[in-house]
């Protein structure tokens, strides 16, 4: 049962949508290097996370007070901005609120000119990905420097992230070691010329390469993992260090935070502190996490509340609950339909299952019609989910408000006809047995004619088998089986097999 | 209507259903189990699979213990924060300086607020014996003092003592990636080596 409640989704959708899942898809699962890349790395922190993960006895405990929390956050979630708003305030930080990316973009922008600066460092944010910040701010004239690893790789080899938590995980320490020669000395501090392929040598490249930007930066922009309502703190979860530099060093800090980034209280961060890290990288704490109240240690601090389509999830009782999202990516290391494709095919800067509910709620499932069929629904997101989102709910609740071709609808409503009467359903199985026709020695039929050619064109068809159930229950039985009654309307949905 | 109060009506709108929530179930575990003993070797053993460096020592043997950990390390010139208790040799004591004056010096000591014994983490609140979250950041080696009081096993007990008014620092072994095909390597941004001197 869902409200439609005309709210506005995103309006520039150009983070979060790209060409057709199926069309992307297939030029991916074609690139030998991409498919060896990431079966390699899912595989590793599949491992990982697992492991961590047992290890800690009350695990279900948690995730059920972090789905809890969240929902409370979100039922509540006018009041509670309120509250941030007025402790950030109280503690001297300057809060600010946009309806979109374009209004994000812009405030931004006047504060970094406000300073004067012509560059910024940045700490790896989904949010500012979202609302295409750095674009934005280069067309102002203004360098946004990334300063996380992946990030950096991603930024110098004009490529976009494939991945939420690790978005360079789709290239290889060679490519990274080509990517540094080229470029670095374009933008800064270059990478030493008899640079290796080993990771503790590009990381030292990196470190090198950077220094003099944090040192110099005086103006850092980040996102949020948490912000806590009643102290008005904010926190940043992250490993290299890269975040502490942007954190600690300028001095103007601007952080843009969605507004579901909230929790209630203090006491609720215990809860995700254990539930993030060990989802994400698989660690049981990771290396650095920061937290400020308001403006710290003589730094200018400012937050941008950012709407942009959330509210508009927010309005859909059947798919709020992506909002509890802490973007750990656990979904998509367990995801088979991601470890296949990657992050680009879902042309998004939120891709894997999460993305495939997130992103065409975000534009409307219009704008990202093929999204909620890139799943398999095989579960495992829901499974490894620190906030027990229901993926594969969602995604079937998407499929059905996408618009479907007509010759799709057409052949469900044969479908549903065929499969409404016991004589009809018959009917169909001498009409099936004709199907084997179509497939050949090798028994998968490779293309069919339109209107059913959607479907071929990214999958091979087994073919019917030679005998049906039904067929099989005849001969072995010596009479058909029984009629069962029709099943009860309603059932409990993910549950059914 | 300004983007705020705009943003605010759009939430009270999506939320006209007024959705109900259960109780937040708060059925985890909320303290530790272990004894003292129990609990500092755990600390110890974490830190260390962190590749974090430990030292353990009594309280009458602190200073030797430190002075031998920055001679072995080489740390001839070390910032440390203007509150810390203990005169060690080669100290610049930190009044303001600049992060391009840190970045010169050989490392950093400083004590802790609390620590988590099954995280191997330390967590600094800027009092006036850790000092500014500068000087913890920017040179390349990290001396950290923790006292047994202050070890605590679960990461609910230390967010139950700490300060959320305080800058807050969480540490966990040294800087880290796994950017690249997921290899961890130890040292990008911050402090490449953290060496925690735990007394008890």
């Amino acid at each position: 049962m869902s409200t439609f409640l005309g709210l506005p989704r995103a309006v520039d959708t150009s983070q979060l949508r790209g060409r057709p899942f199926p069309e992307a898809a297939r030029a991916a699962v074609a690139d030998p290097q991409l498919r060896r890349n990431l079966g390699d790395a899912t595989a590793t922190i599949r491992a990982k996370r697992a492991r961590v993960v047992g290890e800690v006895p009350d695990w279900e405990s948690l995730r059920a007070a972090g789905a809890a929390i969240k929902d409370h956050t979100l039922a509540n979630l006018d009041s509670l901005l309120l509250q941030l708003e007025a402790a950030v305030t109280a503690r001297g930080g300057t809060v600010h609120w946009a309806r979109d990316s374009a209004e994000a973009n812009r405030i931004v922008t006047e504060l970094v000119r406000a300073t004067g600066a012509d560059e910024v460092v940045k700490v790896k944010s989904m949010a500012t990905q979202e609302i295409g910040l750095n674009e934005a701010l280069e067309a102002a004239g203004i360098a946004a420097w990334e300063t996380d690893l992946a990030e950096l790789i991603v930024q110098l080899g004009h490529d976009k992230p494939s991945h939420i938590l690790v978005p360079a995980i789709h290239r290889n320490r060679a490519e990274i070691r080509e990517i540094f020669l080229r470029e670095m000395g374009a933008v800064g501090l270059p990478a030493p010329a008899d640079l290796t392929d080993s990771p503790p040598a590009l990381a030292e490249a990196a470190r090198r390469h950077l220094r003099q930007k944090f040192l110099s930066a005086r103006v850092a922009i980040s996102g949020a993992n948490f912000a806590v309502a009643a102290t008005g703190t904010l926190s940043v979860v992250e490993s290299e260090g890269n975040g502490r530099m942007c954190l600690t060093l300028p001095p103007t800090l601007i952080t843009v935070m969605g507004i579901e980034k909230l929790v209630p209280t203090w006491q609720d961060l215990e809860v995700f502190l254990q539930l993030l890290p060990r989802s994400s990288t698989g660690e049981r704490m990771n290396p650095y996490t920061s937290m400020w109240s308001g403006a710290v240690e003589g730094q200018d601090f400012h937050l941008v509340l950012l709407d942009n389509g959330r509210t508009a999830v927010l309005g859909d009782p059947s798919g709020r609950s992506a909002l509890r999202c802490i973007r750990c990516s656990a979904c998509l290391n367990v995801c088979p339909v991601y470890e296949r494709t990657g992050g680009h095919a879902y042309g998004s800067v939120y891709p894997g299952p999460i993305g495939a509910v997130l992103s065409p709620q975000l534009t409307g499932p219009e704008l990202n019609a093929t999204l909620p069929y890139a799943s398999s629904l095989c579960g495992a997101c829901y499974d490894v989910c620190p906030v027990a989102i229901d993926i594969p709910t969602m995604l079937v609740h998407l499929r059905a408000q996408v618009p479907h071709p007509a010759p799709e609808r057409a052949v469900m409503r044969a479908a549903a006809y065929a499969m409404g009467s016991p004589r009809r359903w018959a009917a169909t199985r001498s009409a099936s047995r004709a199907g084997r026709l179509l497939g050949g020695r090798r028994g998968r039929i490779r293309s069919l004619p339109p209107p059913l050619s959607g479907w071929t064109a990214s999958r091979d068809l087994p073919v019917p088998p030679a005998e049906g159930f039904r067929d099989w229950w005849t001969r072995t039985h010596g009479s058909p089986p029984p009629a069962t009654p029709p099943p009860a309307a309603g059932g409990d949905g993910a549950g059914a097999a | 209507m300004s983007a705020r109060d705009e943003v605010l009506a759009r939430i009270r709108l999506a939320l006209g259903d007024r959705p109900t929530v259960p109780e937040i179930p708060r059925a985890y575990r909320r303290g530790g189990d272990l004894d003292e003993g129990a609990r500092l070797d755990l600390f110890a053993d974490r830190l260390v699979d962190y590749k974090a460096a430990v030292r353990r020592c009594a309280p009458a043997d602190l200073l030797g213990t430190l002075v031998a950990a920055l001679t072995d390390r080489g740390a001839a010139r070390i910032v440390v924060p203007p509150g810390l208790p203990w005169d060690l040799p080669g100290a610049v004591v930190d009044d303001g300086l600049a992060a391009t004056d840190i970045d010169r010096l050989d490392g950093v000591v400083t004590a802790c607020a609390v620590a988590v014994a099954e995280t191997g983490t330390i967590v600094l609140d800027a009092a006036a014996d850790q000092g500014r979250r500068v000087i913890t950041l920017v040179p390349d080696y990290h001396l950290c003092v923790v006292r047994a009081d202050q070890v605590v096993q679960t990461v609910p007990e230390a967010v139950a003592r700490l300060d959320p008014d305080r800058p807050l620092t969480w540490i966990s072994g040294p800087s880290a990636t796994s950017d690249i095909e997921l290899k961890r390597v130890e040292g990008v941004h911050g402090p490449r080596t953290l060496e925690v001197v735990l007394v008890s």
